[in-house]
């Protein structure tokens, strides 16, 4: 490792987040792919933005770049939209079908 | 957890070195708290476990941001995350009244949870063994500005936002403003049907309960076959299960 790359992070090197965050986004796309309630579904989409977020702010302290964390509250926003405009639509699902697992929105129309 | 194992035993090999017992310790615990956090909101057959194991989760994630120094960001985390987005899955979850137990040990598409397992195992091995045969980090850093100065990391952060990111910043309230207007879109009723049910709300939500409580015991059933779940759609499977279920109930 360059002497840049072993910095801040807690004493720690930072390999050992990356490979925590990459399992965590392991984990939250297994679950994306076995699940089938759209909410738990929406749960794993979280973890894996985590997974992200976590992996952002690992890079910005190994290389000493304020525009990681930067990204990170940008990345926080972006969730926040998200998850508000997804359970919109899951509410409206709902609303039709009184159902929220996947398999039965196979149709397009209402 | 075989790379926390690891960790901890390289700390306690190399008590003298570079990163102390105490900074191994928080990492290891908060990478426990984290990814049996993320397994139980994947094998959680509830939804709102699943909501409070996500909680346990990004606290995790807080405790590994303040650990490397990131205080602000571990606060944001705290409050935007477990305060608002898990409280409102939990008042979807509530609302909707979807708290129903999930049979997850049944596999709607044959063969699909092996192969979700091979994508994802070897997505994880490209990548920790890209990183292991070459640099992690490589480019030059941004101008946005250095971690290593002596101001506070909120200071930081704010100075950054506020002149470097001021555009990306600002094209955040606008898309705020979007999502607001989107989700009351979505959720608000048709105006059509607003007029013609106005005066009664105690026969619409006559109208919507028995449809609830349909589908509850319909579950198992459509949980096997896939696509016949819905109860709206498929009067006649729904009709079609009524007698089954009930022959079930009469024979014990």
């Amino acid at each position: 490792m360059t002497a840049a790359t072993t910095a801040i992070n807690g004493n720690i090197n930072g390999e050992w987040y990356l490979a925590l965050a990459a399992v965590l986004f392991a984990i939250g796309a297994f679950g994306l792919l076995i699940r089938r309630n759209v909410l738990v579904m929406f749960m794993c989409v979280e973890l894996m933005l985590n997974a992200a977020n976590l992996t952002f702010v690992t890079f910005a302290n190994m290389l000493h770049d304020i525009g990681g964390q930067v990204l990170v509250f940008f990345v926080l926003v972006v969730a926040a939209a998200e998850v508000v405009v997804g359970l919109g639509i899951v509410v409206a699902i709902f609303r039709r079908r009184a159902s929220a697992t996947a398999d039965d929105f196979h149709l397009m129309k209402g | 957890m075989v790379a926390i194992i690891h960790g901890l035993l390289l700390a306690a090999a190399t008590p003298t070195g570079h990163a102390s017992a105490v900074d191994w310790g928080t990492f290891g615990v908060a990478a426990a708290i984290v990814l049996s956090g993320a397994i139980g909101v994947v094998i959680a057959r509830n939804p709102v476990h699943a909501a409070l194991m996500l909680v346990m989760t990004l606290f995790g994630i807080a405790v590994l941001f303040v650990l490397q120094r990131d205080d602000f960001l571990a606060a944001v985390q705290v409050i935007v995350y477990a305060g608002a987005i898990v409280v409102l899955f939990l008042f979807v979850i509530m609302f909707l009244g979807v708290d129903r137990e999930e049979n997850i040990a049944v596999e709607p598409l044959r063969g699909q949870r092996p192969l979700a397992v091979a994508l994802v195992a070897l997505g994880v091995t490209g990548l920790l063994l890209l990183g292991e045969i070459s640099k992690w980090t490589t480019g030059a850093p941004s101008v946005a500005g250095s971690t290593n100065s002596s101001t506070s990391n909120v200071a930081q952060l704010g100075t950054s936002v506020y002149t470097t990111y001021l555009f990306p910043f600002e094209i955040t309230s606008a898309l705020l403003v979007i999502a607001v207007v989107g989700a009351v879109a979505l959720a608000r009723r048709p105006p059509m049907a607003d007029i013609d049910r106005v005066p009664d709300t105690e026969a619409e939500l006559a109208d919507a309960t028995p449809s609830a409580t349909d589908g509850a015991p319909a579950e198992p059933n459509g949980a096997t076959e896939t696509g016949t779940g819905t109860g709206d759609a498929h009067p006649a499977t729904e009709d079609a299960h009524q007698p089954q279920d009930a022959h079930q109930e009469v024979t014990p």
